[in-house]
Formats: structure tokens, C-alpha cells, sequence
């Protein structure tokens, strides 16, 4: 057996959606032991589908468990492990931070650099947004932390597999989903 | 046609084919019980609501089809609970309905609300909050659809009480339901297939372990042409015991904490495991690090999330189990293997020096010993429902079951109070049947007011009480693991046969092995419900025993003059 390491994998599950499904989800998370690192839900260009990325720590092994439990649920559709393939990952920050008159130009270059972009000013402060993957907003976190960060909030990751494939595809148009890999029937 | 969701409730029931309802009503599910008086279905009234979730739990088992039961919001929900989880880890196909408070008051701490759907949430294969009176039929049929199929379940539906009273235009859709993010796999991958008959092949001491799976897939005939045909003995798990006659030479008996020391050492010597519909649960493999460590292992589960869950196989089929078994009887050879039988055969003669059975009479009633004779008495034909502890075990070990679903036993949750809702729930399932509850003298007294239930429906169940005046497998554990250090398990009963009498029921009491028969006669022969309290030795052990997490040949064993614990290590 190969070595098995701890690493943050990024999930995308495509869930029915319908009232209580992220308590599901979280509920399996939690009753199963696995921790969550981040969790966002939105809308799909399926009607009726919501998708979330869940980024949660663990070896292969414990994915590959997590991600059966998570096909036991009812209204789960599809899930997706995306940590070892071609993906965009883009996490959102909204930073809440001092910028009295003496900092305020060095702030904004420091923004600049980081391609972020000023949403709100006051005469002490400044919102900045930050789109981009954890390790770059991370840093930015990191470089504005000097100047004194009054309020912070990250939307947790959404995820995406470049290319043009997409990740749900119906069968034969019957509104069934593509299927778990591990159960296609080949007879 | 305009129908009340009430109403709309009984039509689906109806066309689902559902005959009998075990339930108790209230202020949140008046009026669907109001709407059942102009359905033909017959509904049970138990004093506790988890008799009767138990009911319908059994009544699934031994029929085959789903078991409804229901019961109002808030206590009323709550008090099913154990029985529902008592369904869920033991895969019985269950639909619970429940009512709920009406919709708008819902989340305000109404009187006798409960977050039943939260409450269920881990315990059921799936649950449903309605609220909406449009919605009552298309969740219910998807209940009893998610309920029967893949790895069966309870699924419970929570319907608000105006959900109930108000009306739509309702009509029974035939059409298969398709449901997004639920389709079970029935039919094996061809490719696992083959790489499973050539470990088999390859193998010299295999060995089947064959679960609950066997029954609920209805694969008794094709797990006994296999084990034939390839000459493979069957070890069985607590809940496989009936999906392969007991009498069959090539059924070794149980396995696990309780098993038979012959069927634990040929896991521990085999080199290849076929798991049959079993989900390797710790009672069975015992330290998974030392478990089988000879063996490579093909798993066959219609659940994808247990295969590799406990146990890592080397080939893992996901799929019906009757399918999969047809699927490779089409391409078995024969085989023989009669080294093995042999060899296991020796291990087999070995223990009976120890079996309880061949000990000369001491004086003393032992339940090995009343069970033995209700099997022998029974012809072994009874269905045999069981409670949790000492007496279940020694009746998995003393029943000895040729028929499938004749053996019903809370096997995966360990529900103490089972046997007694779960006998009543066996005979409404088959009615023409004899039905044995074996039961402690702990368990009994959780549920024993179900007698209640049985007086009322006139139905006949027999009721074995194994009355040691202790909580039994827990003061084992005690005498084996705590010093003899007894807290809290000495258990002073009320009178037993005063108790049936109270119920208008006959009660018998047997404190001598050479009074059983007469007994046992008496109950079989009497038209009504009868209660017999079996005064047995009361620091009698189940043996063998694996300690919890210990390896699995390290057995304890009966003693065979002395009571001296030994372990398997120096006898292997």
C-alpha cells in the first residue's frame, strides 16, 4: 500500500435541491467524524440542482469512504473529488482594514499588486475584495495584517475542472445523472 | 378526485398493498386515523409506540413486505425512535408516519412538537417533512419505493396536521418513480465477477460468511447451489442465520463474539472469505488487525459504503446478491475441497467435549438447555424472536433454523425489549405460524405491556422468559472483565405468571429441566397468549466469548470440569 498522507481535498456534490439537504450533508459530516474546512452552496445551470464544494482534510482512504456515505443520501446526485485534477479554485474575501490618511496609498498598492479591488472607503478604512485560490488571498492576509484588519470574512471555495467537459451530464435525457463511477453497470 | 391528505394517505397504503398498521394515535394524526376507518386495513393499538415500530420491524422480516407503523407528533414520535433505529442497522424495510403539528406552527414550540425529521435524520435511510397536502402522496410512494429497495430501510414521513385535513385532486401514478440521487446498483460488474471466480479457483480453504443479505435479497437457493457446487463451508452471521439451513453438513454455525470456536478458527485458517451480504460488524471479525489475516476476501454488498469499510477486500461486487450469485453459479465449476471439511470437521469434535448439551445433569435449569428442548419440541419450525443478551445468544446457538425469516433478533442495535412487539408483529406477518419470543427477564419488562396488545387481538405468541434475576450478558461481563463486581445487574422480577394472568393470559413457571416438556406442551396447546418463566441457573455464561476487540481465536471457553477461564491460545 502506498503511503497515505493527510491533504485538504476539495469535493463537489451536486445535490437535489430541496429543504434540509445541507443539513444532510453536514449532519453525515459531522455523525461520520470528518471536519470541515469550508462549505459553500449555490444554484447550478441545472434547474433543481445545487452544488457544493466542501473542502475537507483527510488521506485518500477516508475520501473515498466519505464520498460513499455521501451517495447514501437520498438527495445527493453526483460527487466529484477535484484535488488531483486541472481545476480553477477561487475563494472570495471581503477585508475590513484601517487606512488612516499615512497608510491609505500603500495600502491601495499593496491591493493593486493583488489585483483586489476597493468596495467601500471611509476616512479611517477601506473594504477590499479578494478573489482568488487560498494560498494567494492567504498572503494577502498576510501582507494587510500590519496595517490592522478590523473584520474579515472568505466565502470558502467554489471549485470547477477546466476544459469543456461538464461535470453533470443527464442520461439519455431522463434527468438521471451520470453515475457513480464505481457502480456502472456493464451488462 | 378530491381527496383529504388523510385520505390521500389509506390510497397509497392500499395500493402498496399494506394489510395491517401498528400504531397508536393522537392530537397530530387524528385525522388520518379517522380517515382509516373506511379503508380495509387492520390496525393494531400497542401501549408503547416503539412495540410498534418493533411490530412492523418484524412483520418486514418475516414478510418480506415494508411494515408501517405511525404514531402522533412530539412523545408519541419520540417513543418510536428506538425502534426506528432499530430497523435502520438492521436494513428492515419500514415506513414510519408520523403527524406533525400543523404547518404554520411548525418551529414554534407548539404543544407536542418535536423536530421529528431532525430527530431521524441519522436513524432513517431517508425521511420526508410534508406540509403541503399536494405533497402527502408523492412522498409517501417514494417511501415505500426507498424503504423495499437497494439496501432496504426505514424511511419515516412526517405529515403537518392540515397537510392532512386539507384536499387536492390526488390520482395513483403507476409509473416507476425516478429519483435523482437514488439508484441502486442490482446488477454486478462483469469484470468483478470474473476476478472473484478466479480467487476462487485459486483457493484451498474457502469459506462463505453469509449475512442478512442472503434473506433480504431472497438468495437462499442460489447461496446453497454455490456453497455445493464449490464445496464451500457457510459460516453465518447473528441476522444470516435462516439463508441456509442449519442442518446443511456444510453449515459450520455462527460466527463472531459468540460464535462456535470451530467456525471462528476456520476464518482465522482460511485463505479466502466471501462475504455474502454481511457487513463485517466488529461482534463478528473481532481485532480487525488480526483478523483472517490468510485470507483474501470478496465482498458482495448492494451497498457501495461497505465495501472496504471495515474490512479491505481484494475484489468488491456491488450488487444484488441473488443476481451476483446467479450471475457467477453460471460459470462455478465444481470444486472440492474436502481437506478443508476435514480439517475443520476435527476442530468441530474437539469443542463438542465442551458443549453444554453433553455435560452430565447437574440439578440446575440452564437455558441452553429449555432452548434446546423448544427446538426439539417445535420440530424447529417456530419463528423464534429474540431479545437482547445472554438467551439471544444461546438461542442463535440452540434454535438451530432451517427455514429463512424464522429467526428475528434486533442483531446490529442490540434492542433490549425487542422479542415480545417483535413476536406479535411475526404473527400478524403469518398468522397460521407458531411464534416463540425467547426473552430475558430485563428485556421482557421494557416492552412486557405489548401483552396487553396481544390479549386484545387475540392473537397467540408464546413467551419464553430466560429468568436468571440478573441483567445477564452485562453480569458476564462483569464476572469475566469487572472482578464479579455486580452493579447495578441483580433484577428482582414481579411475578411473571401472575403478570400474563393479569392480562387475562396463562402463566406457567419451570424451575426443573424434567418439567419443560410438560410445559412447553401446555403453551403449544393452549389457543391464547402464554407466558412461561423459566427459572434458570443464574451465573450460567454464553460461551465461547470473544472479548470486545480481542483477537478472534482468542476464545473464552466452558469450562470443562473447573470453572477456569482459559483462552484459546493454549488450546490451538
Amino acid at each position: 500500500m502506498t503511503m497515505e498522507r493527510k491533504m485538504a481535498h476539495t469535493l463537489v456534490v451536486l445535490v437535489e435541491d430541496k429543504p434540509g439537504v445541507l443539513n444532510r450533508v453536514a449532519s453525515l459530516f459531522r455523525r461520520r467524524a470528518f471536519n470541515i474546512e469550508s462549505l459553500t452552496v449555490g444554484h447550478t445551470e441545472q434547474p433543481g440542482l445545487s452544488r457544493m464544494t466542501i473542502v475537507v482534510e483527510g488521506d485518500d482512504f477516508a475520501i473515498e469512504r466519505l464520498t460513499a456515505y455521501l451517495y447514501k443520501l437520498v438527495n445527493v446526485v453526483q460527487v466529484e473529488d477535484l484535488t488531483h485534477t486541472q481545476s480553477v479554485v477561487r475563494d472570495l474575501a471581503l477585508i475590513k482594514v484601517q487606512a488612516p490618511p499615512e497608510s491609505r496609498t500603500q495600502i491601495m498598492q499593496v491591493v493593486d499588486v493583488f489585483r483586489g479591488r476597493v468596495v467601500d472607503v471611509t476616512n479611517q478604512s477601506l473594504i477590499v475584495e479578494l478573489t482568488g485560490d487560498v494560498e494567494k488571498i492567504d498572503g494577502f492576509v498576510e501582507v494587510l495584517r500590519p496595517f490592522g484588519i478590523i473584520e474579515m470574512v472568505r466565502t470558502g471555495v467554489v471549485a470547477m475542472e477546466r476544459g469543456s467537459t461538464p461535470l453533470y451530464v443527464p442520461l439519455n435525457g431522463n434527468g438521471q445523472a451520470h453515475p457513480h463511477p464505481e457502480t456502472i453497470s456493464e451488462n | 378526485m378530491k381527496l383529504t391528505g388523510a385520505q390521500i394517505v389509506w390510497e397509497v397504503l392500499k395500493r402498496e398493498g399494506v394489510e395491517v398498521v401498528f400504531g397508536y394515535p393522537g392530537g397530530a394524526n387524528l385525522p388520518i386515523y379517522d380517515a382509516m376507518l373506511d379503508y380495509p386495513v387492520h390496525h393494531v393499538l400497542v401501549r408503547h409506540e416503539q412495540g410498534a415500530a418493533h411490530m412492523a420491524d418484524a412483520y418486514a422480516r418475516v414478510s418480506g413486505k415494508v411494515g408501517v407503523a405511525m404514531a402522533t407528533s412530539g412523545p408519541g414520535a419520540t417513543n418510536l425512535t428506538t425502534g426506528i433505529a432499530t430497523a435502520m442497522m438492521d436494513s428492515s424495510p419500514t415506513v414510519f408516519i408520523t403527524g406533525q403539528v400543523v404547518s404554520r406552527f411548525i418551529g414554534f414550540d407548539a404543544f407536542q412538537e418535536t423536530d421529528v425529521t431532525g430527530i431521524t435524520l441519522p436513524i432513517t435511510k431517508h425521511n420526508y417533512l410534508v406540509t403541503r397536502v399536494e405533497d402527502v402522496g408523492p412522498a409517501l410512494r417514494e417511501a415505500f419505493y426507498i424503504a423495499r429497495s437497494g439496501r432496504p430501510g426505514p424511511v419515516l414521513v412526517d405529515i403537518a396536521k392540515d397537510a392532512q385535513q386539507n384536499s387536492t385532486e390526488w390520482q395513483y401514478d403507476p409509473a416507476p418513480l425516478k429519483l435523482r440521487g437514488y439508484r441502486p446498483q442490482r446488477h454486478p460488474l462483469c469484470r468483478q465477477v470474473e476476478q472473484a471466480l478466479e480467487l476462487i479457483a485459486q483457493a484451498r480453504k474457502p469459506l462463505i460468511l453469509a449475512g442478512q443479505g442472503v434473506l433480504l435479497s431472497n438468495a437462499m437457493r442460489e447461496l446453497q447451489e454455490f456453497a455445493e457446487r464449490a464445496q464451500i463451508p457457510v459460516a453465518m452471521t447473528l441476522l444470516g442465520i435462516g439463508g441456509f439451513p442449519a442442518s446443511h453438513p456444510l453449515n459450520l454455525g455462527m460466527m463472531g463474539m459468540h460464535g462456535e470456536a470451530w467456525v471462528n478458527q476456520s476464518i482465522q485458517e482460511a485463505d479466502l472469505l466471501l462475504a455474502f451480504g454481511m457487513r463485517f460488524d466488529d461482534r463478528v471479525t473481532g481485532n480487525l488487525k488480526t483478523y483472517a489475516p490468510n485470507a483474501r476476501k470478496i465482498h458482495i454488498d448492494i451497498d457501495p459504503a461497505e465495501i472496504n469499510k471495515n474490512v479491505r477486500v481484494d475484489v468488491g461486487i456491488v450488487g444484488d446478491l441473488r443476481e451476483t450469485l446467479q450471475t457467477m453459479l453460471e460459470h462455478l465449476p465444481r470444486l472440492d475441497h474436502s481437506d478443508w471439511l476435514e480439517h475443520i470437521q476435527e476442530m468441530k469434535g474437539e469443542s463438542a467435549v465442551r458443549d453444554i448439551q453433553y455435560l452430565p445433569p447437574d440439578g440446575h435449569l440452564y437455558a441452553a438447555h429449555v432452548i434446546h428442548d423448544l427446538w426439539r419440541f417445535t420440530g424447529g419450525d417456530a419463528i423464534i424472536t429474540t431479545d437482547v443478551g445472554q438467551h439471544q445468544m444461546w438461542a442463535a446457538q440452540y434454535y438451530r433454523v432451517d427455514q429463512p425469516f424464522q429467526w428475528i433478533t434486533s442483531g446490529g442495535l442490540g434492542t433490549m425489549g425487542f422479542g415480545l412487539p417483535a413476536a406479535i408483529g411475526a404473527k400478524f406477518a403469518r398468522p397460521d405460524a407458531e411464534v416463540w419470543a425467547i426473552v430475558g427477564d430485563g428485556g421482557f419488562q421494557m416492552t412486557a405491556a405489548e401483552l396487553s396488545t396481544a390479549a386484545q387481538e387475540g392473537i397467540k405468541v408464546n413467551v419464553a422468559v430466560i429468568n436468571n434475576g440478573y441483567l445477564g450478558m452485562v453480569r458476564q461481563w462483569q464476572e469475566f472483565f469487572y472482578e464479579r463486581r455486580y452493579a447495578a445487574t441483580p433484577m428482582r422480577s414481579p411475578d411473571f405468571v401472575k403478570l400474563a394472568e393479569a392480562h387475562g393470559l396463562t402463566g406457567l413457571r419451570v424451575e426443573r429441566r424434567e418439567d419443560v416438556q410438560a410445559a412447553l406442551e401446555t403453551a403449544r396447546a393452549s389457543d391464547g397468549t402464554v407466558v412461561i418463566d423459566f427459572r434458570v441457573e443464574q451465573e450460567d455464561s454464553v460461551y465461547p466469548m470473544v472479548p470486545a476487540g480481542a483477537d478472534l481465536h482468542n476464545m473464552i471457553r466452558r469450562p470443562v470440569r473447573t470453572a477456569i477461564v482459559e483462552t484459546g491460545e493454549d488450546e490451538l
